[in-house]
């Protein structure tokens, strides 16, 4: 029961306020995302408590073999429990803004969440793909409606690309399932029984299906086209929801379905994979170094980052996995924070030009200070969230191949440089005619940054607890591929 | 069964009610008709009977289809505002009653157990068709629809009737089941070459109707030019029950004869859906695309039926349910937004007279929207499972390239779905208050629930099916 709690709250919630327009929206969303903050803490301690996780389960087409069932283990529930930590945080960036009482964009923003949800608890994989699908509903109805400059052209792109890419996710899932036992079943674990005895030529041509579907999603150069353009128009919510929680859907997926799934497939095109997400990481990279608009160097750096992850995936291995489940979780952190103070630039300055900007920290120390540590956690300094990860990530990629690591390992320095140089343009040197009003942060806006800067160094700090939580599923896992 | 003859008394009814009752009253009069001829349809169920000399079965498949039909009619007469005018050319009691007789045909096509049935089925039904094509009398597009579409369909009903004549000729019977014993027992061999090519064309004459590639070249200016009630009604009812008898000769009789159609309808099924979904994309009317559309629906239908066996029924009739529930709210809108544009700007079926719909009518946006997201095949809504159904169906049976090409495809669809969507949320547009009267609000909320419903719960439909 508290599993459907957690998945449907909100939703209600959403649906109230989009159908009864309440005055009090931000007010009724913060609340309501910070209940199911509240609730999903509880649902993870019970299943840290458990040595298999929760489960639910009811039939859904009975017939068809399709059952409602959702679970909770050491793997999805890191993304669990980012999902439910980053909203509160997203819905509290509008506080103040004209969207903070806009019922629809309130309204979405939850939706969206069980979308999400739904994605990272299902145990049924059509119950899984209809949760992926879902969720591109919301957010393109937030991009769509609330972007800026030339939004229904990029925002349908969003759509019919990543729409066109989980359709192959649609024929692998249903080759699958077809080829299940009996009146066939798509409970993910009898998948993985199936899947894993399938001849090898089609474990790996199912693994090009998965893949292209996550790929798209995350996304993996050279499906990326769409993501720079969709980060930079969407509303800055939709773009934290993008980049935080949504781009996980796709590695999460990778480590869900793609592992356990097609061993053999991976011994085939695995090698090609990792050599694609290294070469996103030095593109995504070098691309973001000459970026003009901050907003878009987040979305490249993003782009960057998610190519390490899913490299450390593909190692198969307890290190790249672990490495990669603890970087979905900084990663959301850091890129919500990042893109949060983009937005608090431009909603002070009209402008996200970096070349226009400068000297902010001489009228707000803290905004800087944010800045920072936010940034060191996403170039990865020891003590900072991000080192735990990408450390893991790179020694596992390494591992798997010390060509691709070293190459793979330039991403450090590369981040580093457009990081520094996103921070030395904006906040230092001499202000700038936009600049020379900057407005301090308001106490909302602190009351966002500060804890996301304190989750940074915890996260950097002491990283236990969580490689505790997600090592029994993550064993469990890797024992199915040795 | 009773509710044919019901059906056919109320048609006759109703043709005297116009003597002293304005149209409001009939509307209402047949929508109780046709809550009673279900009722009657439902009577039967569980009892697999046959009448009128052996020509007629009903089974629960048969009931099912029936049942899609008259609530498909039901929706389309809800939908009912003023024809027209409403001045003395227009005859409120005369298409009531001609819908309803002509409900009494697609009755007959979904049930026939004699080759005749199907031919007076069909007939009743595409006469019926041809005169409310033409009922907008003084409008040229109207009048150019209903001949062209007379044409056509006089010559396909000859090329089904000599495709009739030929299995007679071969089987000596006109009873589907004498015919299916005495295919299934004879050797292919031994068979004349004149049954293969009557099977094939009794096939095309169905294809004809459901607007398959390469006979669709009539439905986009039927559908444009025919008041907009009928097209929705010619989209829904007519494509039914034409895919239900083809299922059932298809899966009945000819399923022995395999080999000879089996191919010809794989290529008409890809052929369809390319040409369907690439076409529509070039729309720039609505209800050209909604033509586009329904051809490209029967592609995916047709999809089921290339193969041996047909598994099972419940897919093609869960898609036919959920694609009738859509399509009949998408005409909906556009009967509402076209009227209201009509004496604004020079297309009014066109997108661009949706553009900012949403702002002062949410709910008619809503409801637009969430057919535009069933027919496309988004999840929430029942499009999304008719087509996995389908998918999966297909796929069962080692049918793997036309199933990705299907997918493809639906990857199209989602383009000019969309421009719908787009164009009544994002774009800037002034649209008043349109005013819906009760019922018709009623029937679109019904419709856009049942798609919602269906989406998010599809047993509900595949355990009664």
């Amino acid at each position: 029961m508290s599993l459907l709690f957690i998945l449907f709250f909100p939703l209600v919630i959403g649906a109230i306020l989009l159908v009864a327009k309440p005055k009090q929206a931000f007010i009724i969303s913060l609340a309501a995302s910070i209940i199911e903050l509240v609730a999903t803490i509880l649902v993870l301690k019970d299943a840290a408590a458990t040595e298999n996780g929760l489960v639910f389960t009811k039939p859904w087409i009975e017939e068809a073999g399709i059952s409602f069932s959702l679970w909770v283990d050491g793997v999805n529930g890191i993304l669990i429990g980012l999902c439910a930590l980053m909203v509160p945080f997203i819905v509290a960036t509008t506080a103040n803004s004209d969207k903070a009482n806009n019922t629809q964009y309130q309204g979405l923003m939850l939706a969206m969440q069980t979308a999400l949800m739904g994605a990272f608890l299902a145990k049924d994989a059509f119950l899984f793909y209809f949760f992926f699908e879902a969720s591109l509903l919301p957010i393109y109805f937030l991009a769509a409606i609330y972007g800026g400059e030339n939004k229904n052209v990029i925002t349908f792109k969003f759509f019919v690309y990543t729409l066109f890419g989980s359709l192959f996710l649609l024929i692998g899932l249903i080759y699958v399932y077809l080829a299940t036992p009996g009146s066939h079943s798509s409970d993910i674990e009898t998948l993985y029984q199936t899947a894993t005895m399938l001849p090898e030529h089609i474990q790996g041509n199912l693994f090009l299906a998965f893949f292209i579907a996550f790929a798209i999603k995350m996304p993996i150069f050279p499906f990326h086209t769409w993501q720079p353009d969709t980060y930079t128009v969407a509303p800055t919510q939709a773009t934290m929801l993008l980049s935080g929680i949504m781009l996980k859907m796709g590695t999460y997926g990778l480590i869900r379905l793609v592992l356990p799934m097609f061993p053999l497939g991976i011994i085939t095109w695995g090698n090609t994979a990792i050599i694609l997400s290294v070469i996103g990481i030095i593109y995504g990279s070098i691309i973001a170094i000459q970026q003009k608009d901050a907003k878009r160097l987040l979305a490249y750096s993003s782009f960057a980052h998610v190519g390490l992850m899913s490299a450390g995936i593909l190692s198969q291995s307890v290190e790249g996995i672990q490495g990669a489940l603890y970087q979905m979780l900084s990663h959301g952190i850091n890129i919500v924070g990042l893109f949060f103070i983009i937005e608090i630039i431009e909603r002070r300055t009209k402008s996200r030009e970096i070349a226009q900007l400068g000297g902010i920290t001489q009228f707000s120390y803290v905004l800087t200070v944010a800045f920072v540590i936010l940034s060191l956690g996403s170039v990865a300094l020891p003590l900072t969230n991000g080192f735990i990860g990408e450390f893991l990530l790179l020694k596992s990629v390494f591992d798997h191949d010390m060509i691709i690591g070293i190459v793979a390992g330039i991403t450090i320095i590369l981040g580093a440089v457009y990081t520094l140089r996103l921070i030395q343009k904006t906040m230092f040197g001499n202000f700038s005619r936009i600049t020379k009003d900057f407005e301090d942060l308001s106490a909302a806006e602190k009351w966002v940054l500060i804890p996301l800067c304190a989750l940074v160094i915890i996260g950097g700090v002491h990283p236990t607890w969580i490689l505790n939580f997600t090592e029994p599923g993550v064993q469990a896992l890797v024992s199915i591929l040795k | 069964m009773t509710a044919i003859i019901a059906l056919s008394l109320f048609g006759i009814s109703n043709l005297f009610l116009g003597f002293w009752f304005p149209r409001k009253t009939i509307q209402l009069v047949t929508l109780l008709f046709l809550v009673v001829s279900m009722a009657l349809t439902v009577s039967d169920w569980n009892h697999e009977l046959l009448w009128f000399g052996n020509m007629f079965r009903t089974t629960n498949t048969s009931i099912n289809f029936s049942l899609i039909i008259q609530l498909a009619a039901f929706f389309v007469v809800a939908f009912s505002k003023a024809f027209g005018q409403d001045d003395e050319h227009t005859h409120p009691a005369e298409y009531y009653a001609i819908m309803l007789f002509s409900v009494v045909g697609a009755i007959l096509m979904v049930s026939f157990d004699h080759m005749i049935v199907l031919f007076v089925g069909l007939e009743i039904l595409s006469v019926a068709m041809y005169v409310l094509t033409g009922s907008d009398k003084r409008n040229l597009r109207s009048n150019e629809a209903a001949i062209k579409y007379f044409l056509m369909g006089s010559f396909t009903t000859g090329i089904l009737l000599f495709g009739i004549t030929l299995v007679y000729g071969a089987t000596r019977s006109f009873y589907i089941s004498n015919i299916g014993t005495i295919l299934t027992s004879t050797a292919p061999e031994s068979m004349p070459t004149f049954l293969f090519i009557g099977v094939l064309l009794i096939i095309v004459g169905l294809l004809f109707k459901v607007s398959a590639a390469p006979f669709h070249f009539w439905t986009p200016d039927v559908y444009e030019g025919a008041p907009t009630i009928f097209t929705m009604f010619m989209s829904t009812i007519v494509k039914t029950a034409s895919f239900a008898a083809l299922f059932h000769l298809v899966s009945g009789i000819f399923g022995s004869l395999y080999t000879v159609w089996v191919l010809p309808v794989y290529f008409i099924s890809m052929l369809t859906l390319v040409v369907g979904n690439i076409s529509a994309v070039y729309q720039q009317s609505v209800k050209r695309m909604l033509a586009f559309s329904s051809i490209s629906h029967a592609g995916y239908l047709l999809l089921t039926v290339s193969s041996k066996q047909i598994s099972t029924t419940s897919s093609i009739l869960y898609y036919s349910l959920s694609y009738t529930l859509a399509t009949v709210v998408a005409f909906a809108v556009l009967i509402l937004v076209s009227e209201y544009q009509s004496a604004r700007v020079e297309k009014p079926e066109n997108f661009s007279s949706f553009e900012g719909l949403a702002k002062n009518n949410p709910g008619l946006a809503l409801c637009f929207s969430i057919s535009m997201l069933s027919l496309a095949g988004i999840p929430l809504t029942a499009g999304f499972w008719g087509k996995f159904f389908i998918f999966s169906d297909t796929f069962s049976r080692n049918i793997i390239y036309p199933v990705i090409l299907a997918i493809l495809m639906s990857a199209v669809g989602i383009y000019y779905y969309f421009k719908g969507i787009i164009a009544v949320y994002l774009k800037a547009g002034e649209i008043e208050k349109i005013e819906v009267p009760a019922l018709f609000k009623v029937a679109l909320w019904a419709c856009t629930l049942g798609t919602i419903i269906l989406g998010v719960y599809p047993s509900i439909v595949k355990s009664v099916f």
